[in-house]
């Protein structure tokens, strides 16, 4: 608690200490001789102890013009209240009306500081090395690129680089969520934001810290809130026009009713009546006082950022948070999103060696050469390569390579490789890249390479489906034959090949001009020439995209790290936000209505008016700090 | 220009009012006011004086709501 914070405990406790005394006097209860006049002064002391903060408001409100707020209207309902004799019910509204404040300052507070925490990956200091050897102690700000930086075990990494010496497990949880602890070893590339966990670090900075990681992300975070969605603006505008409106109604509820009995039924015993309807206009100004709606829609958006941010899926405002919800329609980018985008080898056909042997071989004969196939080849291999076995290689440019490994010749390539050697080679149904495999003239079987499926990309379509995204589009620029299996395997319900990237763009307008009203339309791509791709759409989530700029620059979602699980979270976390502020809307609004209608015709009363005001704020508030809790979505 | 300034302020409306204030201020091109995070993000018009237009939205936000700060 705050100093603001505590004062106001103090004030309500030592006017509730007040207060219940002189209530049971009042109410009959304990009987005193006081003199009414007494009472009422003595009743005072706790009212302005309690709420004198809230009347020297609701002044400086009127003074500039600005007369109905919620100062306003509990001023007027609580003196209201007093002036008619209900003197205890008076204070005690105010009073109940300081504890709900406290409430929510204090759960604000909190939930700010929980967020905040959950997303401070901001590096306090680096460790400097200097020239001497010597370890000083910089601000990072004050890095140069290419200095050396030492992490001991504990620490945060201040600034991007490459490590000189050391390894050690990273806790990368803060930048992508992921609790498992990576191992790094010397060369290896070290992002800022992530813990150092078991040994010491040599660093060499890549970047300054303007540039890094962890300012990149921070600034994304803190920029987020101030982009506001259409629940927000449309809460902010309402509170502008409800509470005149309110105030209106309630003097209307204080003057015509009496006025109508007046002219019918003349004007004996009118006091009463007049007292009557005023008090119930004091109740109707209690019960609409507008906060729990007010508080709790900017909280649960925060917490859902928050939220969020901590899985790995940084969120670029409330609006996007909004828009996500109302995702019906994804389009994917096939390499680097559904698959690894890496390619591999998935099969060995018709070799009457055994598999490893016709790796051996091909591996060794490509051995010379950097092609991602070769490259490939060599890591289904996975054993050291000796080249001294490997002799008289022959490229030829668009067939293959000849070569002789251990007195053998070995072909390998594409048919026609095989058909200028006069090898009988076998077609392949699977899809892929097919390496065929001839020694010494006679065929030996083909290898098939394809670029592989991330393990989780077809639970993370079933999930969206399960989310209720409907219609899942994967695009590529690969041949139909691949893109058909590939959006078989994993789920998709269309898919479109052969795509050029402008294409992307015009696929995906389509598909914008098919989503009618409200469906929105979000594209996933890994943020490498889809940038056009990612602003065009609703919805733009980058994957993997802590290396890209430009990928964060256009886009409105970054998934931290490249698992295609985040995007079905993403969604999830959307949905989940959103489904709570509706009910946070339906229900503090509905709650209201019912008492007000109460209020309108004489069955609530003051009670009913003020915990309904403060229980609907407290438990809108616990509610919208649910926001918070994704992890397990 | 850009600029982002830490505020306090207790309650959304306010926080509500301080953006509208700041917008209303000579200066300003566009403001915009986050309750939870408690920062006020600042566009200036091209060629403002930053330091002035900052005491004016100062100002300006102390007359919609007396008890907010905004640290410049």
């Amino acid at each position: 608690m705050n100093k603001k914070q505590k004062t106001l405990l103090w004030r309500i406790i030592i006017a509730a200490i007040f207060w219940v005394p002189l209530f049971l006097i009042s109410e009959d209860i304990v009987h005193v001789d006081l003199p009414k006049i007494a009472v009422i002064i003595l009743f005072l002391i706790p009212y302005l102890l309690v709420g004198y903060d809230i009347l020297k408001k609701a002044c400086h409100g009127i003074r500039h013009g600005r007369v109905f707020d919620e100062n306003f209207l509990m001023a007027i309902a609580t003196i209201g209240a007093i002036v008619l004799g209900e003197y205890g019910e008076g204070v005690a509204v105010m009073l109940l009306y300081q504890v709900g404040e406290l409430f929510q300052s204090y759960a604000v507070g909190k939930s700010r500081r929980n967020i905040t925490e959950l997303m401070d990956i901001r590096p306090d200091y680096a460790n400097l090395e200097q020239e001497d050897g010597s370890i000083e102690q910089v601000d990072p700000d004050e890095v140069e690129i290419g200095s050396v930086i030492v992490v001991k075990p504990g620490e945060k990494i201040p600034l991007d680089g490459v490590i000189v010496e050391g390894s050690s497990a990273l806790n990368t949880s803060a930048l992508t969520g992921e609790s498992k602890p990576r191992q790094v070893e010397p060369d290896d590339d070290v992002l800022s934001g992530s813990i150092n966990m078991s040994g010491v670090l040599r660093i060499r900075t890549t970047t300054e810290f303007e540039e890094s990681t962890a300012s990149k992300i921070l600034d994304l975070v803190e920029n987020a809130a101030s982009r506001k969605s259409k629940s927000e603006n449309f809460i902010s505008k309402f509170a502008k026009y409800y509470t005149p409106i309110v105030c209106y109604c309630a003097l209307a509820l204080a003057v015509l009713p009496p006025l109508f009995i007046m002219l019918t039924q003349g004007t004996a015993g009118i006091a009463a009546v007049w007292g009557e309807w005023i008090l119930r206009a004091c109740t109707l100004l209690v019960i609409s006082c507008p906060c729990a709606v007010v508080i709790s829609i900017p909280l649960s958006f925060f917490a859902g950022l928050g939220g969020a941010s901590n899985q790995g899926v940084l969120i670029k405002g409330s609006n996007y948070l909004e828009t996500l919800s109302q995702v019906k329609v994804m389009a994917f980018d096939k390499t680097g999103t559904v698959t690894k985008g890496n390619f591999a080898v998935t099969a060995v056909h018709h070799s009457p060696l055994d598999d490893e042997g016709l790796l051996e071989y091909a591996a060794l004969a490509e051995c010379h050469s950097s092609h991602p196939i070769s490259r490939s080849l060599k890591e289904a291999y996975g054993k050291e390569i000796d080249p001294n076995r490997v002799s008289d290689v022959q490229e030829i440019s668009g067939h293959g390579v000849i070569a002789k490994v251990d007195d053998k010749e070995v072909a390998i390539g594409n048919e026609r490789l095989m058909n200028k050697i006069g090898a009988e080679y076998r077609r392949c149904s699977h899809v892929g890249t097919i390496v065929h495999v001839a020694l010494d003239g006679e065929y030996c079987g083909h290898i098939v390479i394809a670029d592989e499926l991330k393990e989780n990309s077809k639970e993370a379509l079933a999930e969206l489906k399960k989310a209720g995204v409907n219609r899942t589009v994967m695009l590529t620029g690969d041949a139909k034959a691949v893109a058909e299996k590939v959006a078989a395997e994993v789920g998709f319900s269309e898919y479109r090949a052969e795509l050029l990237p402008a294409d992307k763009v015009a696929c995906v307008e389509e598909l914008l001009a098919a989503c009618g009203g409200k469906d929105k339309l979000a594209f996933v791509g890994d943020g490498i020439n889809d940038a056009p791709v990612l602003s065009r759409a609703d919805v733009g989530i980058a994957m993997g995209a802590l290396g890209s700029d430009a990928a964060i620059e256009a886009a409105d979602v970054v998934l931290m790290d490249d698992d295609p699980l985040k995007i079905s979270k993403a969604i999830k976390i959307s949905r989940k936000c959103l489904g709570i502020v509706k009910q946070n809307i339906v229900f503090a609004l509905g709650i209201k209505l019912i008492c007000l209608v109460l209020a309108a015709v004489g069955i609530a009363n003051m009670w009913v008016a003020i915990i309904a005001d403060v229980g609907v704020m407290i438990l809108a508030v616990l509610n919208a700090i649910r926001c918070l809790f994704v992890k397990k979505l | 220009m850009k600029k982002s300034y830490k505020i306090e302020v207790d309650c959304v409306n306010c926080a509500n009012q301080m953006e509208e204030a700041a917008k209303n201020t000579p200066g300003v091109k566009n403001c915009s006011v986050s309750f939870m995070t408690l920062k006020m993000k600042v566009e200036f018009d091209e060629g403002a004086d930053v330091a002035a237009v900052m005491q004016d939205v100062r100002a300006n936000c102390k007359k919609v709501e007396e008890d907010c700060e905004v640290y410049i």
